[in-house]
């Protein structure tokens, strides 16, 4: 991503296409769009006062200078003006050239002009780059399905690319049979691709105590949603023949250095967890633990546990160090909550959100998400003034469960200050909490498991900031 | 480890597909429910799977199978002594803990002093209710078994699963010395371990009690959804202070480059006007010394106060010192900038974990003003 100071993106992740000659500072130049050649104090201006003369005087002098700044040599502004948008009057180089040929990217690549819509760590936030965080850009993001190479990262020990020819999964405990598998025959059994939300237990808890991160990215991004293949973890539970009078727990560990451990209790594990190995019509992502994950539906993400090389059933939990140390939730009376695992329902608007601007007064698709790890969303509600009255959002199909859902809803922006909010309402009855009826219950110092009321501040000049109300 | 209980039927069930859910299920358990797979009518495009997969041997299992649970089910037999555990822990384990697990540099710190004899006693650590203080690995765990299981698997950092029985049990007795939970010579086995988690400080601060464990579990926060004149007053509590608004990096680049959102430009002063022009032609100032010129919200965000100074030596070099060091060094700004970025040992004593979370961009800046 770029960091540069101007308006120039500079990407660097995907390299331009050779076949294409390009002038420098040509195309690869952002342009202020036309309703930006404003400055801020003339925009505040106009919210305040309206349009007088000298302002109209002003707003016409604002705009031929800004048009004559699109321009390339050879006409005037003002003649290219009177006759349209010399995006429209001047052909681009694209529509008068030869493009590149197929699978001149044999793995495709996003538009170079989309690189700052990548995943980012939070400066600060960790210590160490293994056990680590990358967010994902939820701002730049459409429908229910996260990119593949946008999905968010978790690693507690670093991430490996294991060679799928040596992995094995072995099931032991409590079976009539322990098993081994190997990749090729996990992939011969029946399999189910089911659409599924994960999202970290610390998601958003940078947050429990003020406003702490600025955008979207950095407040929910620890969430992500795709379509998973593989095997119920219920037939291969099954098949190893497991015990169904003492079997109380399944414990699931990964095969990276960490040997990531979570236990899952049965009635979860015969419902609907997939032992994963197809993410969104590919093979797993070794950040999100090819060639084999768990994936525990509705359920914190460090129990979908990647690289999976072991699943033991058992008779009691097993207070891993995932359990017991890390992924305890401390409430104000010094008990540490363990075992916290469900996601319960949430929900924040994408767009507009911390960190973006709104150009002009008018129309805007208002946009967001919602989920619920107990099960569907039922619906979703939108305010606009931080929570005094709501309106019902428009919900995109599909509606699954434990699966993001993509809300909609119009909203006219009549250039006075507004406090964006959602509030999602799940199949359960739930409804998502405000901030301060979490902290009455939990106090300020859980880490995890803050499903918070979002709230986004869209002050006079149209700039949209991450803030919480009393 | 899984309790081996006598209980277990060891026979396998033949299962075809038709009968497989069912046969088993009258093995175990009349009532026991199958919830995802429904098994088919057998047909002949649908033939049994259940050749696929083989028995896993006593050998791999035990490779593999290393996990010890709370009641020390699968703890291997062994022993090892808080005085080895601590030679052991100078040289694999205090380069990122710290010589008595309370370093805070790479790792939030094991050890820190807030365990206390009344919360051996008591089995609730007492600080913990204190948000002051720093919650260490030992106030928060509850479960001896986890530190054996964490260090055997874990650990070391960069070398897990190279540390032979005994010296687990060394390092865990080690450990747990530092909090005075055993003596500094105790000897930890698999006999005694009982007796030392009845004196874990926190053995008692754990409640499973809370709603989040089971889908159809009873919630703990209440919400309604009210639709109209909800909030009698809507007032702001906190948000992003003016100086933190670039401490991510400036949030124009972080947007898509057109649409209805663009980024605002965090890199300027808020309300700034024709700013990126008045920015880039202000006159330079007169160095006034490192401190006034530095870049504080970079070295804020990434955690390099932690360790260095403007002017005095911390767990690294003061900034001063490097910046006379490399002072008149010709590539000292794509030096310094390669060394915060990828880490760097033995010029200073210690060494520098990689700031790689740094762009290019910003190491330089910072690299730039120590080479100033």
């Amino acid at each position: 991503m770029s960091e540069k100071s101007g308006r120039e993106i500079v990407p660097q992740a995907y390299a331009p296409s050779p076949t294409v000659t390009e002038r420098p500072g040509s195309f690869g130049q952002l342009r202020k769009a036309p309703e930006s050649f404003l400055d801020k104090s003339t925009i505040a201006a106009v919210s305040k006062s309206g349009i007088d003369e000298t302002r109209r005087q002003l707003l016409r002098t604002s705009f031929t200078t800004a048009l004559a700044g699109m321009l390339g040599a050879g006409l005037s502004a003002r003649a290219l003006a009177s006759q349209g948008d010399p995006d429209i009057l001047t052909l681009p180089p694209w529509s008068k050239s030869l493009g590149n040929a197929v699978a001149t990217n044999p793995y495709g690549q996003p538009s170079k002009y989309e690189a700052n819509i990548v995943r980012r760590q939070s400066p600060g936030l960790t210590q160490t780059d293994q056990a680590s965080v990358s967010f994902s850009p939820l701002q730049g993001m459409f429908g229910m399905i996260t990119a593949s190479g946008l999905h968010f990262e978790r690693h507690h020990q670093g991430w490996v690319d294991i060679d799928p020819r040596r992995h094995r999964l072995m099931i032991n405990g409590l079976v009539s049979k322990p098993m081994v598998f190997t990749m090729e025959e996990l992939m011969r059994l029946p399999s189910v691709s089911r659409i599924h939300f994960i999202e970290c237990g610390a998601n958003t808890g940078m947050e429990w105590g003020n406003a702490a991160v600025p955008t979207v990215q950095y407040t929910h991004g620890m969430l992500s949603c795709s379509e998973f293949t593989g095997v119920p973890l219920s037939l291969l539970l099954e098949h190893a023949g497991y015990d169904k009078a003492t079997a109380k727990y399944v414990l699931a560990e990964g095969a990276d250095g960490s040997s990531m451990t979570r236990t899952i209790d049965i009635e979860r594990a015969l419902d609907d967890v997939i032992v994963a190995y197809g993410m969104n019509g590919e093979m797993l992502r070794p950040e999100n633990g090819y060639p084999l994950r768990l994936v525990v539906p509705g359920v914190q993400g460090v129990s979908s546990v990647k690289w999976l090389r072991r699943l033991e059933v058992g008779d009691m939990p097993y207070a891993t160090k995932d359990e017991a140390i890390h992924y305890v939730d401390l409430m104000p009376d010094g008990q540490h909550r363990q075992y916290t695992s469900i996601q319960e329902a949430k929900s924040v608007i994408t767009s507009p959100s911390g960190g973006q601007r709104l150009l002009t007064k008018g129309y805007y698709n208002v946009s967001g998400l919602a989920w619920s790890g107990r099960g569907t969303v039922e619906r979703v509600d939108v305010s606009f003034d931080g929570g005094r009255n709501w309106y019902t959002a428009k919900l995109e199909g599909p509606v699954l469960p434990k699966a993001l859902t993509r809300f909609n809803i119009g909203w006219n922006w009549d250039g006075k200050p507004a406090i964006l909010q959602s509030r999602v309402v799940d199949s359960t009855g739930y409804v998502q909490p405000l901030k301060r009826q979490l902290k009455e219950v939990r106090g300020s110092r859980s880490v995890y498991h803050n499903n918070a009321i979002q709230s986004w501040q869209v002050t006079e000049s149209g700039e949209v900031e991450n803030v919480q109300l009393t | 480890m899984y309790n081996s209980p006598d209980a277990v039927t060891r026979s396998l069930c033949v299962l075809f597909l038709a009968a497989a859910l069912s046969a088993c299920g009258q093995a175990r358990d009349e009532k026991a429910e199958v919830a995802t797979v429904t098994p088919p009518v057998a047909s002949p495009w649908q033939s049994n799977y259940l050749d696929i997969g083989r028995t896993a041997s006593p050998a791999e299992i035990a490779a593999w199978d290393i996990d010890v649970r709370p009641d020390f089910v699968g703890l291997p037999p062994g022993s090892g002594n808080a005085v080895q555990g601590e030679e052991i822990w100078l040289a694999r384990c205090a380069a990122c803990h710290g010589d008595f697990g309370d370093s805070n540099q790479f790792f939030s710190p094991l050890v820190l002093g807030n365990v206390t004899a009344g919360d051996i006693e008591s089995g609730h650590v007492a600080a913990l209710k204190d948000p002051t203080r720093v919650r260490t690995t030992l106030m928060k765990v509850a479960t001896v078994s986890t530190l054996w299981d964490y260090i055997n698997r874990a650990m070391p950092w960069n070398d897990p699963k190279s540390l032979s029985t005994d010296e687990v049990y060394s390092l865990v007795a080690y450990l747990l010395s530092l909090g005075y939970i055993v003596d500094g010579d105790f000897e930890l086995s698999n006999e005694n371990i009982a007796d030392v988690q009845a004196r874990m400080p926190n053995r008692n601060g754990m409640t499973q009690e809370h709603g989040l464990w089971k889908v159809d579990d009873v919630p703990d926060v209440h919400n309604t959804a009210c639709m109209t004149n909800c909030e009698a007053s809507v007032e702001v509590a906190s948000s992003i202070p003016a100086f933190a608004r670039n401490a991510h990096g400036n949030l124009r680049d972080q947007m898509r480059i057109f649409g209805p959102f663009p980024g605002e430009d965090t890199g300027i002063e808020r309300g700034a006007e024709t700013a990126i022009v008045s920015v880039a032609e202000e006159p330079l100032e007169p160095e006034a010394g490192l401190a006034s010129s530095a870049p504080m919200e970079l070295l804020a965000a990434n955690s390099c106060l932690g360790c260095h100074q403007i002017d005095s030596k911390l767990v690294g070099p003061a900034f001063t010192a490097v910046a006379e060091k490399y002072a008149g060094q010709d590539d000292a700004v794509v030096y310094l900038s390669r060394k915060i970025r990828l880490g760097g040992s033995g010029v200073w004593g210690g060494f520098m974990p990689p700031m790689a979370q740094l762009s290019e961009d910003k190491a330089e800046e910072i690299a730039r003003w120590l080479a100033q």
